[in-house]
């Protein structure tokens, strides 16, 4: 993963919007920002965000590589959309948010334990594991991200919310042993993987190993 | 024969025992009484959400809501695919736009698919429950089977983002829609024209990741309804129902507050004002208990002379 970072770093030398551009989902509209800050205005975290969306399309113009792959802002996207449609220019700019966020991880440059980051791969590996989210088991993962003792800890905290939802029969352990799921569990899992590896021959990238690869 | 018949995409909250399961019944008891039909797309998959980014490429997302739409056409052809939940729908449109855009995307979504022996052909139409009800059968459709109006009970109408954004329901505005509203006054409840917080985020799946983030958009949801009399939230998400709803035993634990405010589903409300009983309105399935709706189910309706 290293390398592939390496590997970009050589083929775009210092001209990180053209590699925005051609890596990132729907990073060609970049450069139709005209830094008219409704964006960042609109934004549901946008006063917890280091670099606001704005500031992020400046920042890759000017070739800020490192400081936009490793920030903590992409990931503070809500997918709300306020952004998207308020837009003068129409960028899609959740989505550029989301593909930029991905590339920082898929070049390993994302921040370490990012929350958001964090979940997002849990329910990824959760929802393709049968097809079917499993609620409960997704939950745990969360959790327990950070260790046994902090898990437990954080399942104490939370403890009268999990009872109120047993009882209203919206959360119950029974979900540890049953899996809903597809039948055809396995003919989605090939096409998972069959489209994980058309993307990486488009895009030139070496094929992540995710649970459904094997 | 129904009236009216749909391909249904449920998605992975709705299921039993998931965290909206009261949403399915309440819209399976709602639909019976409008006499339209819904079946489930046979072996349907997850969406992907709208979280699921770091872990999956773009394309594998489409290939995702493809599988589903695929199915249903095998299955259940000529019929409008139809979700309840806003992300299952997002997702859904967001794949057929992309994918009407871009034959390289669309063949590229097909040759995976084909590893699970499906074909993905384009046509399919996605729609968010509450569009069937207010474009398919329109208000007065749905007022009809008003057996027990929502006397009294006020209702802020919480739209929250991804029923509103970036699709929305046609002729409706991002920043000030009116459907929910006009559905809750439909069914006799009082809506709340001046509702501040109505398109606001909730946090979304970041409720699970920045808990603190989002139970401030929480309070502030839950704050402003009572600010205006509210006696109910009422929503047409899922996450958003159970994020608002389940957050504020946390935000009065952490804050001193005494948040106690029911949240429930448009569909809900349908459901009783057509003489639901609890049960069948999905009323059984709260946190906090939403007392004044839970007296209207369980009142006798008067026979009619």
């Amino acid at each position: 993963m290293g390398d592939m970072n390496q590997q970009m770093l050589e083929k775009y030398r210092n001209n990180f919007l053209h590699e925005v551009e051609e890596k990132v989902d729907d990073g060609h509209w970049v450069k139709m920002c005209m830094q008219c800050g409704v964006c960042a205005g609109s934004c549901t975290f946008g006063p917890d965000w280091e670099h606001t969306p704005q500031k992020i399309f400046m920042m890759i113009r000017a070739g800020k590589r490192e400081e936009v792959l490793s920030s903590h802002s992409m990931w503070l996207c809500t997918s709300c959309y306020n952004c998207m449609v308020r837009c003068p220019r129409k960028l899609p700019i959740t989505h550029i948010m989301h593909g930029l966020a991905s590339y920082a991880h898929r070049l390993n440059l994302a921040p370490k334990n990012q929350p958001t980051r964090d979940f997002s791969l849990i329910f990824w590996d959760n929802c393709t594991r049968t097809g079917r989210v499993n609620e409960l088991r997704m939950t745990i993962s969360v959790y327990f991200r950070e260790g046994f003792v902090s898990g437990i800890k954080k399942m104490w905290t939370l403890r009268n919310i999990g009872r109120g939802l047993f009882f209203a029969k919206r959360l119950n352990p029974m979900e540890l042993f049953v899996n809903h799921g597809c039948k055809d569990k396995d003919g989605l899992r090939r096409a998972l993987k069959k489209a994980d590896e058309i993307e990486a021959r488009r895009r030139g990238y070496a094929v992540q190993p995710r649970g459904y690869s094997t | 024969m129904a009236k009216r018949e749909y391909a249904f995409y449920p998605g992975c909250s709705s299921q039993l025992r998931g965290s909206a399961a009261n949403y399915l019944v309440s819209v399976e008891s709602m639909c019976e009484k409008l006499d339209v039909k819904m079946t489930q797309i046979p072996d349907w998959n997850c969406c992907g959400a709208s979280i699921s980014y770091a872990g999956s490429s773009e394309l594998a997302r489409h290939v995702l809501s493809a599988r589903n739409f695929a199915l249903s056409d095998k299955h259940l052809p000529g019929q409008d695919i139809v979700a309840t939940c806003a992300a299952c729908w997002l997702g859904g449109r967001e794949t057929i736009e992309k994918l009407d855009a871009s034959s390289e995307l669309m063949a590229d979504t097909n040759e995976a698919l084909k590893e699970a022996g499906l074909e993905y052909k384009p046509g399919t139409e996605i729609r968010h429950m509450v569009e069937v009800l207010v474009e398919d059968l329109g208000y007065e459709e749905l007022g009809k089977p008003v057996v027990k109006p929502l006397e009294g009970v006020k209702v802020a109408g919480y739209v929250g983002c991804q029923t509103n954004r970036p699709f929305g329901i046609a002729g409706e505005s991002f920043e000030n829609p009116m459907y929910l509203d006009k559905l809750i006054d439909t069914v006799g409840g009082e809506s709340i024209a001046k509702y501040e917080e109505k398109v606001s985020c909730c946090g979304g799946s970041l409720a699970f990741c920045e808990p603190e983030k989002a139970e401030k958009q929480i309070k502030m949801i839950v704050e402003s309804a009572y600010d205006h009399g509210a006696d109910v939230i009422c929503t047409p998400c899922p996450l958003c129902q159970a994020n608002v709803e389940v957050y504020q035993s946390e935000i009065n634990r952490k804050q001193g507050t005494k948040l106690d405010m029911p949240v429930v589903y448009y569909s809900q409300l349908l459901s009783v004002a057509y003489g639901g009983t609890l049960k069948e309105a999905g009323l059984d399935g709260h946190i906090i208990q939403p007392k004044k709706l839970q007296e209207i189910a369980v009142k006798v309706v008067p026979a009619k002379r």
